[in-house]
């Protein structure tokens, strides 16, 4: 299967995890379906939730957990 | 000629409060250093300062609340003083108290009492101690279900069960009537104790249809004085929106004993700086509850300033400094009717959604008794890391017919191009006779929202 890129459709600051003292939505090597929560963006204090948009093996998050993120920016790659 | 013994102020905050505390800060004769994030090199009070500094990448958490970046900002550029404004540090007592120890001035109290209003139990203590009305409830816990049940018809149904563990909405049950009461508490208890591990409850009249009315203060540390009331019942999701000065419903004799119950509260604990004590206020019973105390200077301060004719910010700078209040209650009057509203980077018509964009073409209102707090000009790039306030459109009237009239013209002569705003907002609810009448309470914009999406589209909603 070909790769695919899960973006952020807003700009942000990106977190991995529900809360802080929380274990991330997903993590490297998990299959993921089409929907599944895989991360949020911060955008003035507001939080949204981030869906992967295929079905597919996580390969690599290019962004690290409250990095921020540009609007189309990848955050997370499927296999 | 600077005033008191403060020469150089850091402004530790960004955005509109920024631009204003320059502003005070050069009204004074202080020379300003403005800190800014990664994110905020373009911002306009960094523009505006005589120095600025950047402090660290976007993210609050490494720049505006890190303490130590602060502080060694302050020593490279030789301030003497820091402004938390509002918001990041401003209600941090560590921080107060880190300032102090760098030899350097905080404007505002001191750490103690930030610690002490911060608690809203101790809060809720000392306002009783100081025979500030607070909402009617338990001293404390409540273990014997009898004497709850009791206490509870003593204070008058309906009645909030709060699990004293929980928190954030988390384990609270209305009661309507002693039937209800006891089939619900003894349900809070052992729900309590099953997710919180503690049965602990306790109880709090519920003030159905309250209005917020808060009370500005100034304190010298010895000396108080009150600037009157502002009203803020228009909230959503409890955050305000649209703020007046003074409250229409009180009539003279409640607006005294509030504004007295307030300086009573800050002479109590020695308050000094700018501060403000909110109140929950039953317009049926004519009985104010106090909420709590903030320490330090709000969003909404201008409509103050504007009936008072008093600068706020300059008057916490100058106390700060180690001088006395400059004005006595005596020598304190209101005239007129101010009205704030909070122009936010979001889509009214599309629940509000924050949206970050690039400032276009920009038309700011002014003429008499306009009065526009903001952070834009055209090309300025909203950052997405901070809170959606762009700015503060505030308007003065003889009287609150006239300042809805002049609202209405300044939302006219305002154009926001590039992003979209809360401006529609209100525009539509200057249509609302209940606004008009001000039969309004802290739960009456919601379900206003729900019913007017169609004119506040009509208003220019959801276009960007």
């Amino acid at each position: 299967m070909a790769r695919h890129e899960v973006k952020s459709p807003i700009p942000g600051t990106f977190y991995r995890k529900p809360a802080p003292d929380q274990p991330p939505f997903a993590e490297i090597g998990q299959s993921v379906a089409k929907g599944d929560t895989v991360g949020l963006v911060e955008v003035m204090k507001t939080f949204h939730e981030v869906k992967a948009d295929a079905d597919g093996m996580i390969v690599g998050f290019p962004v690290a957990d409250s990095d921020p993120v540009m609007a189309g920016q990848t955050i997370v790659e499927l296999d | 000629m600077a005033q008191g013994k403060i020469r150089k102020l850091l402004i530790a905050n960004r955005g509109e409060i920024a631009v204003r505390i320059i502003r005070a800060a050069r009204d004074s004769g202080i020379a300003t250093v403005q800190v800014y994030s990664d994110a905020d090199a373009n911002g306009r009070a960094v523009a505006m300062a005589d120095e600025a500094v950047n402090i660290g990448p976007p993210q609050a958490a490494k720049s505006y609340l890190d303490i130590d970046a602060l502080l060694q900002a302050a020593r490279d550029t030789g301030a003497d003083a820091i402004h938390p404004g509002y918001g990041f540090l401003a209600e941090n007592a560590g921080f107060a108290d880190a300032v102090e120890a760098a030899g350097l001035v905080f404007v505002g109290p001191s750490g103690e009492t930030i610690r002490l209003m911060g608690d809203k139990a101790a809060a809720r203590a000392e306002a009783r101690k100081a025979g500030v009305p607070t909402v009617p409830g338990s001293d404390g816990l409540v273990e014997d279900m009898d004497a709850a049940a009791k206490l509870a018809a003593e204070i008058g149904f309906p009645v909030m069960i709060k699990a004293a563990a929980g928190g954030g909405g988390r384990g609270i049950r209305v009661a309507h009537d002693a039937e209800e009461f006891a089939r619900l508490a003894p349900q809070a208890a052992s729900e309590a104790r099953a997710a919180f591990g503690d049965g602990g409850i306790y109880i709090e009249k519920v003030i159905e249809r309250a209005r917020h009315i808060e009370v500005q203060v100034l304190g010298d540390g010895s000396n108080v004085v009150h600037f009157f009331e502002r009203e803020c019942s228009l909230q959503r999701r409890r955050q305000k929106v649209w703020e007046e000065a003074p409250s229409v419903v009180l009539s003279e004799k409640v607006r005294e004993e509030l504004c007295a119950s307030a300086v009573a509260l800050a002479k109590a604990v020695g308050y000094r700086g700018a501060g403000t004590i909110e109140y929950l206020y039953d317009d049926v019973s004519g009985d104010f509850f106090f909420i709590e105390m903030n320490t330090r200077i709000q969003v909404e301060h201008p409509v103050t300033e504007m009936i008072c004719g008093v600068d706020l910010v300059a008057e916490m700078i100058r106390i700060a400094g180690g001088e006395k209040l400059k004005r006595t209650q005596a020598d304190i009057a209101r005239t007129g009717h101010a009205i704030e509203v909070r122009l936010n980077a979001e889509d009214p018509a599309n629940n509000f959604m924050p949206f970050p964009g690039v400032v276009g073409e920009l038309l700011t209102p002014d003429g008499p008794g306009v009065r526009f707090d903001h952070m834009l000009y055209p090309g300025y790039a909203v950052p997405p890391f901070y809170d959606s306030l762009l700015g503060k459109l505030i308007v003065w009237g003889e009287d609150r017919e006239r300042a809805l009239l002049r609202l209405g013209r300044a939302l006219r002569e305002l154009k926001v191009e590039g992003l979209p705003t809360t401006a529609p907002l209100f525009a539509a609810l200057l249509e609302s006779d209940d606004l008009r009448a001000s039969a309004v309470h802290t739960r009456w914009l919601e379900p206003w929202l729900e019913t007017n999406l169609d004119l506040i589209k009509q208003k220019g909603g959801g276009n960007t």
